[in-house]
């Protein structure tokens, strides 16, 4: 489940780097983080798993990147609902003050 | 940042009762919300009706009526928009969602908050839909109203 992997403060930062430093590698990933190498390894299987990100090979190192579109997408379905409990909410007020 | 609810807070400027009535009266919910319902609120109770807006009367809702505390709490349960009507949601999860009405301060009317939880369990695939169906103008649909009702 997409919303499942991206509720987790680990998780969330995880992608959050990605997003601002370009695909890097687990060493990279777990450096100051106070995390273990295996549980960021889980972490990236489980947004790996709902495709958000996927791992590529750059040289001889193996680096995780963002997929973009993906997260793109997730986001865009909450702001979707968000905007039309806006506009329900508009129209609920113009009802009652109104009348 | 949660991925699982939606809030929204708006201060009314009208009487507890009123904001009450237009949300607890299924037939004043239906005016402002533009869907069509076949009976009242009642806990427990399954009501059914269909989007009111024109060309999207297709579009069926359904809500089951979780719990009603008047002139407070209100909260359903339901498949979340939006929906196309060729495809069958009973056997996917329902979002909550909850209507909580309070004194707004300084007696300036009333305080509503409206949240919508559960999403973190509704499929995937559906949430691609959703968007797509969003690109494709529905949510547009209820932009223009929202501009035509303001």
């Amino acid at each position: 489940m997409l919303f499942a992997a991206l509720g987790d403060a680990t998780r969330l930062s995880l992608l959050r780097r990605l997003s601002v430093e370009g695909p890097l590698s687990i060493t990279r990933l777990s450096e100051g983080t106070g995390v273990t190498r295996q549980a960021i390894t889980k972490h990236l299987a489980t947004l790996g798993s709902v495709g958000l990100v996927r791992h590529a090979r750059r040289g001889r190192e193996q680096v995780w990147e963002l997929e973009r579109k993906r997260l793109e997408k997730a986001r865009a379905y909450l702001d979707h609902i968000a905007a039309q409990w806006d506009a329900a909410a508009a129209r609920l007020k113009a009802f009652v003050e109104e009348g | 940042m949660s991925t699982d609810r939606i809030e929204k807070r708006v201060v009314l400027r009208a009487p507890r009762a009123r904001v009450w009535r237009a949300i607890s009266d299924a037939k004043e919910f239906g005016t402002w919300f533009r869907i069509t319902l076949d009976g009242p609120f009642a806990a427990g109770r399954t009501v059914r009706g269909r989007v009111a807006i024109p060309g999207h009367e297709h579009l069926k809702v359904e809500m089951q009526i979780e719990r009603i505390e008047p002139e407070r709490y209100f909260s359903y349960r339901w498949h979340p928009y939006p929906k196309d009507p060729a495809q069958d949601y009973s056997g996917e999860p329902m979002t909550l969602v909850e209507f909580t009405l309070e004194e707004a301060e300084g007696g300036a009317g009333t305080a509503l908050t409206i949240v919508e939880s559960g999403f973190d369990r509704i499929p995937l695939a559906r949430r691609a839909e959703a968007f797509r169906m969003n690109t494709e103008g529905w949510g547009g649909q209820i932009k223009n109203l929202a501009a035509y009702v303001s």
